[in-house]
């Protein structure tokens, strides 16, 4: 067993940057995940459509996103699009594959959560008297929102993991910020440990408030 | 003078060792870390609240922290201390690891899908406590979570193109280094992308038929 000594004074004085890279760390991962929803709630919409252009359109882009590894769009997007001319920063093609694939495995929560909810019941709240936009929001929506709200929040929390693979194409978050600062530093095993460790409360504080909130909104009707 | 070659036929043995690299990593994670999740997940089907959380919490670190992270400060921490181990080993050893964490729960859940009526209906014909996990709790409760257990399998050989920050050289590495020679990353990452989803797309499918048939 050798003997590693550890340093800690330099990754306590380079914490501002490292909570600097969390922050693009988090940025990344929820503006992916908000652009991904406005996508998703597209595409759930187009596998459920009679339209054929656009139910394949969405089956396509929901089965590649779903069936090929993350850090492959992400070189697509960051060497595939470069042979075209277009080159994207490190954070637009983290970005723009993560949106790809959340956008992907959302949809098929979205689908899966409209139509878990019988038909029946629309027909029943029709029969009430309700209208078209009264049935979806009072009697379709906040059920199917319990439903999805629990895979949102993983896909989330998954984003943020996966944001991590900014390391590989120079971005500078959480991963990309500790490779760049051991690098000069040579503090590897610490810088690392932090790093970890940051993730970590990340994702707790994550899954923390989203209980939060789902006590709040649900108020233990949760499914 | 041209710096950069074309892809050739030449090239096709290395694609191949990537292919197979990749394919190595992920059926031993995907078998060391299913048996493993499958005794972590019988553990904490069975045993009280103080070791579920134990074991509990080190799941939820190899859960919340990026697979990447983990692959470089274990192959650090490892070398710091003085035992480096090669890439494939390395590897292998956290993709389990990070596998297991997954299949635990399902596992997990699988035992507890099985009726307490049908265990003590074991019982009470006579099969003994082991007997009941060998011949009832594993082959019910297995197969109530098939599908899960595929989700998870096909995940792993997605995430398995990971291990290629510490070196080894599976399919994701290699098409890098084919790109940065030939300059062709095209064709290159679309002949990568169609090998992932022809290993995936038609084993998801598989288990999203293999769920319906159950659920009637």
């Amino acid at each position: 067993m050798n003997n590693y000594e550890f340093h800690w004074n330099v990754v306590f004085d380079a914490f501002p940057q490292l909570l600097s890279g969390a922050f693009t760390t988090v940025h990344v991962s929820v503006l992916s995940m908000l652009v991904g929803i406005v996508i998703a709630v597209l595409l759930a919409l187009g596998k459920l459509s009679n339209n054929k252009v656009f139910y394949h359109f969405a089956n396509i882009w929901i089965e590649i996103a779903r069936n090929t590894p993350a850090l492959f769009l992400i070189y697509m997007a960051y060497f595939g699009l470069g042979a075209y001319g277009i080159h994207l920063s490190p954070y637009l093609a983290v970005f723009s594959a993560l949106v790809f694939i959340n956008a992907g495995y959302l949809a098929e929560t979205f689908r899966g959560g409209f139509q878990s909810i019988p038909t029946t019941q629309y027909s029943a709240a029709k029969s009430l008297g309700m209208n078209n936009i009264k049935v979806y929001r009072y009697v379709i929506l906040p059920q199917m929102f319990r439903r999805i709200y629990h895979p949102m929040t993983n896909q989330f929390v998954w984003s943020i993991l996966m944001s991590s693979l900014g390391i590989l194409v120079g971005m500078n978050e959480l991963s990309g910020e500790t490779q760049r600062l051991q690098s000069t530093s040579f503090r590897t095993l610490e810088f690392f440990m932090v790093a970890a460790a940051m993730y970590f409360v990340i994702t707790k504080l994550v899954l923390f408030t989203s209980s939060l909130i789902a006590k709040k909104v649900f108020k233990g009707e949760l499914s | 003078m041209n710096l950069f070659t074309p892809l050739s036929w030449s090239d096709s043995g290395f694609i191949l060792t990537g292919i197979l690299n990749t394919v190595y990593i992920s059926v031993v994670a995907i078998i060391v870390g299913s048996l493993l999740g499958l005794l972590v997940g019988f553990v904490r089907a069975e045993s009280n609240k103080s070791i579920n959380m134990l074991l509990g919490a080190f799941l939820d670190v190899l859960r919340s922290v990026p697979l990447i992270i983990q692959l470089i400060l274990f192959t650090t921490f490892i070398g710091a201390m003085g035992y480096p181990l090669n890439p494939f080993a390395a590897g292998s050893i956290i993709l389990s690891l990070y596998t297991m964490a997954f299949m635990s729960e399902v596992f997990r859940s699988g035992f507890d899908s099985v009726p307490t009526s049908t265990i003590k209906a074991a019982r009470s014909l006579g099969l003994n406590y082991l007997q009941t996990v060998r011949y009832i709790r594993i082959p019910i409760g297995m197969r109530a979570v098939f599908p899960s257990w595929l989700g998870v399998a096909l995940s792993v050989i997605k995430d398995s193109a990971l291990v290629s920050v510490i070196g080894y050289m599976e399919l994701l590495r290699t098409a890098e280094q084919l790109i940065s020679r030939t300059q062709q990353p095209i064709m290159i990452l679309i002949g990568v992308g169609l090998f992932y989803f022809m290993i995936s797309y038609p084993l998801s499918r598989y288990g999203k038929y293999v769920e319906r048939k159950m659920e009637i």
